[in-house]
């Protein structure tokens, strides 16, 4: 009949509602935060020189290439989404400013073989590949993943100097000095962790985007500075120092091992900042952040399955009906 | 009384880009067709039977499939003719089979005899209109839109006889008019709302004559301000401005719906489980007071509906069809654009069906065919990231479900309420991975349903 007309049939998609979509992919979300990690990036490469490029790129590559290698070996299709790049990323911000290219490189290699791709690939880690492959190294290497440098900028010749949470850490000039020198970024420490300013700049970019949820980094924060006023240290500096603000922005918002509910983050990131006042204060290292995380990452499953949104019109449990 | 203004909606929504393009374009009475087909499932509850033949004449107005049930309505030939055949076809909805009746028309469109009692111009005496309608006894009025087959048109489809006549333990103390329309291009009850704004509110009154509830609402999203500001003229023209309150909301989705409409208007919560007729309120959707009018007043039964036939076309229009109009004969009408379509919708985006065979009727649950040029979007692995679980506007965690459906667990299913979701579509909407959440919820409730069964 008139059906050749219209022959539409043949080519008809059968789906299920809804026909549209926000368009708000996986990759758009891994690579605004590959741009937000651009900051501290940027700022590890002014205070630590060219080396931090090398290291940079050689952690993302060897991040990639593992997920590209992994992939093939199971039979997957690799998909360039940008989560290995951010894996790589992070994994040399979090790392000493002059690590042995070498070390960086298994390190990136554990992150994403072991932590991420044998536990079912994106978003079925349990830790977070990053930090966990940071701890490994500091198992496996102690010695070159607690040895600081003054930043360098340029120059090429580094001298030691203890990362601001270090015991021998002192400071010679006056307080508000030494707030502006970790505001900015001018100490010791990880590769981009120590200017606290543009770490916060791309926190901000995170959280304009929605892309992370206010409450981890703002109960990871509050809770270390409530924790830090109880026990009588400085604030500020306990805020600025050392990797907290990575922390709280980048690495405890991770999706896959951060809580799905608003209150699940309430608790995540409360819990995180009482083991990192824990950590910091009573531990045998100066910072606990990687830790915390690592170990609050381990009671995520937990938190989800017992702190679930109070659906609509709930009245409390119904007697066995 | 003027216009209640609510700016703020009381539930998590979503902005979706509105695409509202036959917003303009008055309705256009399509001619009679040559065939329809008429199915006998156009409502929840229970299906008809029916009570006419192959090879039967039936008349335009004819009853030609009934029920005994209570929840369940009378189904009737749009058209004069006789029937060809009753034969099965697919329900989009389910994706079961059903029984459908064939008539070709003789093309003189004949109504059955009407018992129509009253004479009455609606651009006459309202008083008049309103003294008769306060005559009429209940349930000769709920009657009167049984046997005229009235069920919820907003698209659930549910009896209005049985909607407008809760349990004596339930007080209703308060009616709302559903005007929201807050799925993206269907204009339908918009049209509706300014073409026939008159019939609108007597229907709306003989509601309220059924019901006597305190307050009376009339909802309209601020997106339709013509439509807010011509209901409320006829509103004081009609002398019914110390009655009905126009409530203008903000534009979000899924507005339209019971619950999350009567939290926005009345900040009043449905309980779990529960109806709206628990927090003392009955809504209904505008098309369905204009049907009620009409049968009440006209004594016509719901054999005509105002559709939007709107995305890839030409021309995109409003029609106002006979009920088991084909539905390829509506997009020839309209012309599709390119060659290109893939997808041709029952409803709207976020929640109608999908069409397998365009040969489909236009039947009384039918709003809008929307046809595009869709893709699927390749699923990829949940990442955790709680989109989902923010913008549920029944406060659920659709990613459980997802998660339980794929192991199989239904018990998981039930710990996270999953009845209580009103399959909107937001979560899959806002999905970054391209999970089909809403497919996943369906299967989940019917695995329950299944494991129920099995007790």
């Amino acid at each position: 009949m008139k059906k050749d007309k219209i022959n539409i049939e043949k080519r008809m998609l059968i789906t299920h509602a809804p026909h549209i979509w926000k368009g708000f992919s996986i990759s758009k979300i891994m690579y605004i935060v590959v741009i937000a990690l651009l900051f501290p990036a940027a700022a590890s490469i002014y205070f630590f020189g060219y080396y931090s490029i090398i290291l940079i790129a050689v952690s993302v590559a060897a991040a990639v290439l593992t997920e590209f290698i992994i992939k093939k070996l199971r039979h997957k299709r690799f998909v360039m989404d940008g989560s290995a790049v951010i894996t790589g990323l992070l994994f040399a911000l979090i790392l000493p400013p002059r690590l042995p290219i070498w070390m960086a490189v298994i390190g990136a290699v554990f992150s994403i073989a072991i932590v991420k791709e044998a536990f079912g690939g994106l978003g079925y880690n349990i830790f977070n590949p990053a930090l966990a492959g940071r701890a490994f190294l500091s198992v496996c290497f102690p010695g070159d993943m607690t040895t600081w440098v003054l930043p360098t900028y340029f120059n090429t010749d580094a001298v030691t100097g203890a990362s601001p949470l270090g015991e021998s850490f002192t400071y010679q000039f006056d307080k508000i000095d030494m707030y502006k020198n970790l505001l900015f970024g001018n100490t010791a420490g990880s590769l981009g962790e120590t200017s606290a300013l543009l770490i916060i700049i791309g926190g901000i970019i995170l959280l304009t985007f929605r892309i992370i949820d206010w409450r981890i980094p703002v109960f990871y924060l509050g809770t270390v500075a409530l924790g830090s006023f109880l026990l009588g240290e400085d604030i500020i500096f306990q805020l600025l120092a050392g990797g907290l603000m990575i922390g709280a922005f980048f690495m405890a918002t991770d999706y896959a091992t951060s809580p799905v509910t608003g209150n699940g983050r309430i608790i995540f990131g409360a819990g995180v900042g009482i083991l990192t006042i824990l950590f910091r204060n009573f531990g045998p290292m100066p910072e606990g952040v990687c830790f915390s995380i690592l170990i609050m990452n381990a009671f995520t499953p937990l938190i989800d399955k017992y702190i679930k949104p109070r659906p609509f019109g709930y009245q409390g449990k119904k007697k066995n009906a | 009384m003027g216009i209640l203004i609510k700016k703020k909606s009381k539930f998590r929504g979503l902005h979706l880009p509105e695409n509202k393009i036959t917003e303009k374009k008055s309705i256009e009475t399509l001619p009679i067709p040559e065939n329809i087909i008429l199915p006998l499932i156009q409502n929840i509850g229970a299906p008809c039977d029916f009570i006419i033949e192959k090879g039967d004449e039936v008349k335009t107005g004819q009853k030609i499939a009934d029920s005994k049930s209570y929840v369940s309505s009378p189904i009737h030939s749009s058209i004069s003719g006789k029937v060809k055949k009753i034969s099965k076809i697919l329900n989009p909805a389910s994706g079961m089979l059903m029984d459908a009746a064939t008539i070709a028309s003789d093309g003189e469109d004949q109504w059955v005899e009407t018992d129509k009692v009253f004479d009455i111009n609606l651009s006459q005496d309202y008083n008049k209109l309103r003294a008769i309608i306060d005559s009429l006894e209940k349930d000769e009025i709920l009657s009167k839109i049984r046997e005229a087959g009235i069920v919820g048109l907003g698209g659930a489809a549910f009896p209005t006889h049985v909607k407008l006549n809760p349990p004596p333990e339930k007080r209703i103390d308060t009616v709302i008019l559903n005007g929201c329309e807050c799925e993206p291009f269907i204009t339908s009850d918009h049209r509706v709302l300014l073409e026939y704004g008159k019939q609108i509110l007597i229907g709306l009154y003989i509601i309220v004559s059924v019901l006597k509830p305190e307050n009376i609402y009339i909802a309209i999203e601020d997106n339709k301000a013509d439509a807010i500001a011509h209901i409320s003229d006829l509103i004081y023209d009609m002398a019914f401005d110390d009655m009905f309150q126009i409530v203008s909301l903000p534009s979000m989705y899924p507005m339209g719906a019971e619950k999350t409409l009567i939290k926005t208007v009345l900040d009043r919560t449905v309980p779990m489980g529960g109806l709206p007729m628990d927090v003392g309120v009955v809504v209904n959707n505008v098309t369905t007071a204009k049907a009620i009018y009409d049968a009440v007043i006209e004594d016509k039964p719901l054999i005509s509906k105002v559709i939007t036939v709107t995305g890839e076309y030409e021309n995109p229009k409003n029609f106002l069809v006979r009920t088991g109009t084909s539905i390829s004969h509506l997009i020839e009408l309209c012309g599709l654009k390119k060659e290109k379509i893939n997808k041709v919708i029952v409803g709207g985006p976020m929640m109608g069906n999908i069409l397998v065979n365009t040969d489909f009727p236009v039947i009384k649950g039918v709003n809008c065919i929307l046809a595009c040029d869709s893709r699927i979007p390749e699923e990829q692995n949940c990442i955790n990231c709680g989109s989902c679980v923010r913008i549920c506007p029944m406060g659920l965690v659709p990613l459980a479900y997802v998660r339980n459906v794929k192991g199989g667990k239904s018990e998981g299913l039930s710990d996270y309420y999953i009845e209580n979701c009103i399959e909107c579509g937001s979560c899959a909407y806002i999905c970054p991975a391209n999970i089909p959440i809403v497919g996943y919820i369906k299967t989940g409730k019917a695995m329950l349903a299944e494991k129920k069964k099995a007790k």
